[in-house]
């Protein structure tokens, strides 16, 4: 690894200070799970690391009524283990359970899975499905914008040289709403997606129809995305295979995936349609407020 | 099970702790990579980016002038080889290619193809310095698939190779090529054989290159004394053939290296090969310090030797009443960058597994822009087993006849002849078929939706090759045993355990040591299965050794005629029944002429060969073409299990690297030929999420080459699940794989296709 | 040669000062910087698992944590595993259990059980494969792995109750 110096400043105006001052050669540190292996390899090399995990404000994790925060450098342990988001975000659960193993859910955080801007993401799909807002610090003050928008590239995003990304917020589900996110990897555990998909489904007062549904797609385009085409073909419409198989067909008309070692154009394409089907009728099981069975992987 | 009658024994069938357990359980045990000397310097390699290319010019100043670098080699720093062939113990090397392949000379073959190295006071400075040399490279157009490096208008690796036969005929010696070997078994008459078949299957089927995946990289720290003695401390699977490739390599005398064998972290095969100690020593002799050589994972990967990818052409043909009566065999293996695959031992194990009246089988080793592929876990034997195995699935379901009916109606058995001429003694191949048949598994009726089950069967021959160990008699009744052979999963327990048994003492009674090259008789590799049986008797040797000296120290106490007394039951018995226990006697060795030593050699013993059979249960998500493992049982020949847990053991991790090699577990390489994916994330092998529990079957039909009829276990496992798991999606979805890995896209793929 | 840092931290109980730089990993400042090389290197990219050591309380795979980030850190070791000369269940079921081959994973695979353990006692056999995901083990196929941390488990409720 190249030489760097690393500081670990405890207020965020020190921390914001830091990285003005370096132009963006200072890279901020959360998790560490894939930016100490790109350093390794070559793929970065800052000239300063900014660890951000003792900064109080991107350790946050509040639920309230007005709904959920969740600091940047949050890792994904204390998300997954939190009761609250269990039952009301549970597409976050879903996520936070499966980005490698336990070892890298101790350290990765959202805010890590989000500055990486991996076309993979495993929580990004889950963050957009749920209305997720990034606030992010700057020398100018904070601005916040949804998290469909935060990613621009594989491996960019919207952050200028000197900005952090401080939290990530997310509205109070309504009433009769589910959420989940499940990924295809030819392995059932420490994978990379090769699609990745969430939902967020309310249905109507009977249960029968979407009132709303959001849908995120991951590793078939070059950023996470959100799917309001999809939403569209949904919302309004019955709860019933044709919806779904409907939302598949439309998922995979927008997709726009590439073919490397993890599975071919393809194959992505055709895995959008079974996931989007699977996940949606796996969200509307938690809408009805019913156990989902299932298993990571599998 | 007991499949033989067999004797009653006390120590052999029991499952002691092993005694290298605590150390490993608590992080003591030192590896490789664990040991700190005075003055060690940390070593770095430079690799090449390139699959294909001649090094033009090489320029280590700028690294040799940063502060903290103290040595930079390339292969200008290491000696000519000339043309010379050198028997390393578990087959001969081209020297020239050996050494190219240690340190790239003027060409670089494939991605990851080491052209300089670097040692320095610390890892960062040395991966500094290591980038500071300047390489200069002509690309040359890379060949990486089998096929094509058969064409006469293929790219041409090595100038220097000609294609030579064994059994065939005809081959073109006059230019270069990448076909380095051409065998050719035959058997019968295959024409008349299958004029008799009713049934024929003809199939071709490709395998990828595929990695032994140990978790432990390789390692090498070396010491280039003063007085030109070389000493390297290194995770090994065979200590003398390292002591002897590190000198040949560096040209200096075998007697000039001793090789330490720190314990290793995985074999599978890749770690016999050397690849960092002469770099290390070379390293060290420049600077004139100890120098510590580690790979990082992803130059495991790119440089060490795995397993090659192969084209396979399989025709069998049957009787209707299920008689086998032909099979003809093409098998085309990649060598990787030198000469060197398996292949030959592929088209011997081909159809080993049955009695096959009328057989030929071709096989070619092809050089390609790989890494020079290695020895994993029944070398070849996997590749052919997927091919054979599931054409004989073929053949039955054809022929209306139950897959292990079939095999028990042809199976191999003492004096069936193999195609390439060997005649067996006594094996296990029909018992372990009539275990599956019989097992609780196998009986069970499998219910479900996309669920299915397959069956197939594998074979390895296993080694005898040579073996030495030295036991000494403690005052305290223990015996203190020092042998060569490595330990990579609990041998020297079952070692132990064969000294034990014959001297009548307890398992934990004998301390089992793993020696360097100056303190022990040769001993070839731990590979081939062959430690347990191979140094087990040499175990036996040393105790037959001190069970004489003993009944003469006894003869002296009674003052008896030797003659008159004999070793039983764990004592000594002299004629008027006098009776001493070992420990009593062993108390009183300084009174009767000072240490006991017992010495042991095995090198004329061979094995007669290991069969199984396997099943297994798999769901197909067939949306998403993924396979889930549901149920596995393995029945395997052990002869006899001198530590049943370590033999359950080698059959369970050998049965999931085959899960792995069936899935998931490939080289991907892209048109530039290089690994796409050189990490344990990409290349994917099974974790504990994606395994069910491994049933064990262990069948027992003693090898009589061995005193207490051991057989070797560790390879033959890996052998048929690939066939087994085709097998089973067949019968779950209707879909017939002809290629490795059945992974997802390419299963879905194949099931769209049918559903179209 | 890059400037060192002198981090202080709790490693098995004990206060411990070490030097190490900035681009120094946990990993390299535990095998190098204090000689405890009980805990393996693998892979260097937290795919294997070998390295794994528990911090403050949750387990980490200590080649993706620069060492500097240990400071004031509670950390635990395969070293202090056994408590003095006496084995903890998990390592005692491994040996009873022959849930190791090589041996080169099974310290990572230690301290994962037993963060597994510390929060879940009972853990089915879905729960133990799971939670051993990260761990790569190429040896022994898990079954003994985790039959052996189902004994472990099981002896442990023992003492407990």
């Amino acid at each position: 690894m190249h030489a760097f110096e690393y500081q670990a400043p405890t207020k965020l105006a020190d921390a914001l200070a830091l990285l003005a001052q370096h132009h963006g050669a200072a890279k901020p540190l959360a998790g560490g799970t894939d930016l100490i292996d790109q350093m390794r390899t070559g793929r970065y090399s800052p000239s300063l690391i900014v660890d951000i995990k003792k900064l109080d404000e991107l350790n946050v994790l509040a639920v309230a009524d007005s709904g959920l925060r969740i600091g940047a450098a949050v890792p994904c342990h204390r998300i997954k283990s939190n009761v609250q988001i269990q039952q009301d975000y549970a597409a976050l659960y879903d996520s936070s359970q499966i980005i490698g193993g336990w070892q890298i859910q101790s350290r990765a955080s959202l805010g890590g899975n989000l500055c990486n801007s991996g076309p993979a993401g495993d929580s990004i799909p889950s963050m957009m499905v749920l209305g997720g807002a990034c606030v992010i610090a700057g020398s100018n003050g904070q601005r916040e914008i949804p998290v469909e928008q935060f990613c621009t590239g594989p491996g960019k995003n919207v952050l200028q040289p000197g900005e952090l990304l401080v939290e990530i917020r997310f509205p109070r589900p309504v009433a009769r709403t589910g959420s989940h996110y499940r990924r295809m990897i030819p392995r059932n555990e420490m994978d990379i997606a090769v699609v990745g998909v969430a939902a967020c489904v309310t249905l109507n007062e009977s249960g029968d129809q979407f009132a709303d549904a959001k849908i995120g797609l991951a590793a078939v385009a070059p950023t996470p995305l959100l799917a309001t085409k999809v939403s569209e073909a949904i919302v309004g419409q019955p709860v019933n295979d044709t919806t779904m198989q409907n939302a598949a067909e439309v998922a995979k008309s927008i997709v726009k995936p590439i073919t490397d070692m993890r599975g071919t154009a393809e194959y992505r394409s055709h895995v959008t349609g079974v996931l989007v089907k699977r996940v949606l009728q796996a969200a509307v099981v938690r809408a009805k407020g019913e156990i989902l069975d299932y298993v990571p992987g599998h | 099970m007991a499949t033989v009658d067999k004797p009653k024994y006390k120590v052999i069938g029991t499952r002691p702790i092993r005694h290298d357990g605590v150390d490993k359980v608590t992080g003591r045990a030192k590896y490789g990579a664990d040991i700190r000397l005075t003055g060690m310097l940390f070593a770095a390699t430079l690799r090449s980016p390139h699959s294909h290319a001649k090094i033009l010019s090489i320029d280590t100043s700028k690294a040799e002038a940063l502060p903290g670098v103290r040595a930079v080699v390339t292969s200008q720093d290491f000696p000519e080889q000339g043309d010379r062939v050198v028997e390393l113990g578990e087959g001969a090397a081209n020297m020239r290619h050996l050494s190219a392949n240690v340190m790239a000379r003027d060409k670089v073959l494939y991605k990851g193809h080491v052209v300089a190295a670097v040692a320095a006071d610390s890892m960062h400075i040395a991966e500094e310095a290591a980038q500071l040399i300047d390489v200069q490279y002509e690309p040359l157009p890379p060949v990486l698939d089998v096929l094509q490096a058969m064409q006469p208008d293929s790219p041409i690796l090595n100038e220097d190779i000609r294609t030579e036969s064994l059994g065939a005929s005809g081959d073109d010696n006059s230019q270069p090529t990448n076909i380095a070997m051409h065998y050719l078994f035959e058997k019968g008459n295959l024409d008349e054989g299958f004029s008799q078949a009713d049934v024929i299957v003809e199939r071709e089927y490709d395998t990828t290159m595929v990695h032994q995946g140990y978790i432990e990289p390789h390692n090498a720290t070396a010491l280039w004394n003063a007085d030109g003695k070389v000493t390297v401390w290194m995770s090994t699977q065979g200590s003398f053939t390292a002591r002897q490739q590190t000198a040949e390599l560096l040209r200096i005398p075998v007697s000039h290296v001793k090789v330490v064998p720190m314990e290793i972290g995985g074999g599978f095969g890749g770690k016999i090969s050397v690849y960092l100690p002469p770099v290390a020593a070379m390293l060290s002799k420049k600077s004139g310090r100890p120098v510590q050589l580690v790979m990082s994972r992803t130059q495991v990967f790119e440089a060490t030797g795995p397993t090659p990818g192969s084209h396979i052409k399989i025709k069998i043909g049957a009787k209707k009443d299920g008689t086998l009566v032909a099979g003809d065999a093409w098998l085309a293996f990649e060598a990787g960058a030198y000469t060197g695959s398996p292949v030959g031992m592929a088209c011997m194990c081909v159809f080993a597994c049955y009695d096959l009246p009328h057989g030929r089988v071709e096989g070619f080793d092809v050089c390609v822009n790989k890494p020079r592929t290695n020895a994993y876990r029944a070398p070849g034997s996997t590749h052919v087993a997927f091919a054979v195995e599931t054409a004989i699935d073929e053949l039955c379901e054809k022929l209306g006849v139950n897959p292990l009916d079939f095999r028990l109606k042809n199976a191999a058995k003492e004096g069936t002849r193999r195609v390439d001429g060997p005649v067996f003694p006594r094996i296990g191949m029909w018992e372990t078929v009539d275990a599956i048949k019989q097992s609780a598994h196998y009986q069970t009726k499998l219910d479900g939706k996309f669920r299915g089950r397959g069956v197939a069967s594998g074979f390895w021959f296993n080694a005898g090759m040579k073996s030495s160990v030295t036991a000494t008699v403690n005052l305290d009744g223990t015996v203190s045993l020092v042998e060569g052979s490595t330990d990579i999963g609990g041998s020297r327990t079952g070692i132990a355990m064969q000294l034990a048994e014959t001297l009548g003492i307890a398992a934990e009674a004998v301390m089992p040591t793993i020696a360097d090259t100056d303190s022990v008789g040769y001993t070839d590799v731990t590979g081939g299965s062959r430690v347990t049986f191979a140094t087990g008797i040499a175990a036996y040797e040393a105790a037959k050794d001190i069970q004489r000296q003993l009944v003469q120290r006894a003869a002296i106490l009674w003052e008896v005629d030797a003659a008159q007394v004999k070793y039983e039951d764990g004592g000594v018995v002299g004629p008027a029944n006098q009776k001493i226990s070992f420990a009593e006697l062993a108390a009183q060795l300084h009174e009767t002429g000072g240490a006991v030593i017992g010495n042991g050699t095995s090198s004329a013993a061979n094995q007669g060969g290991a069969f199984g059979t396997h099943c297994v249960d798999v769901e197909v998500d067939p949306e998403l073409g993924k396979v889930q493992v549901l149920r596995y049982t393995i029945a395997q020949d052990a002869g006899t299990a001198i530590h049943p847990s370590y033999v359950e053991g080698q059959m369970q991790g050998g049965v999931v690297q085959g899960i792995g090699w069936a899935l998931n577990e490939e080289y991907c390489y892209d048109a530039d030929g290089r690994m796409a994916n050189p990490t344990f994330l990409d290349y994917r092998m099974p974790t504990c999420f994606d395994v069910p529990m491994i049933d064990t079957i262990i069948v027992e039909v003693p090898d009589p080459q061995h005193p207490y009829g051991v057989r070797g276990v560790g390879e033959v496992p890996i052998c048929p699940p690939p066939a087994a798991i085709a097998n089973a999606i067949y019968d779950a979805v209707g879909v017939r794989m002809q290629t490795l890995p059945m992974s997802p896209p390419k299963l879905c793929k194949a099931i769209l296709a049918q559903g179209n | 040669m890059s400037k060192k840092h002198v981090v202080s931290a709790t490693i098995n109980g004990d206060e411990v000062e070490f030097l190490c730089e900035a681009r120094d990993t946990l990993l390299d400042a535990l095998r190098n910087s204090l000689g405890m090389t009980g805990t393996k290197e693998g892979c260097s990219n937290g795919n294997c698992g070998a390295c794994t050591v528990i911090m403050n309380g949750q387990p980490v795979v200590s080649c993706l944590v620069l060492a500097m980030e240990a400071e004031g850190a509670n950390l635990e070791t395969i070293e202090g595993v056994a408590c003095g000369s006496e084995l903890n269940e998990i390592q005692s079921a491994f040996l009873e259990g022959a849930a190791l081959q090589c041996g080169i994973c099974t310290p990572g695979i230690i301290m994962q059980a037993k963060s597994l353990l510390a929060a879940n006692p009972d853990p089915s056999e879905q729960e133990i494969r799971f939670c051993l995901s990260g761990n790569l083990c190429r040896c022994t196929g898990y079954d003994k792995i985790v039959r052996a941390v189902q004994a472990a488990a099981a002896k442990k409720r023992s003492v407990a109750s």
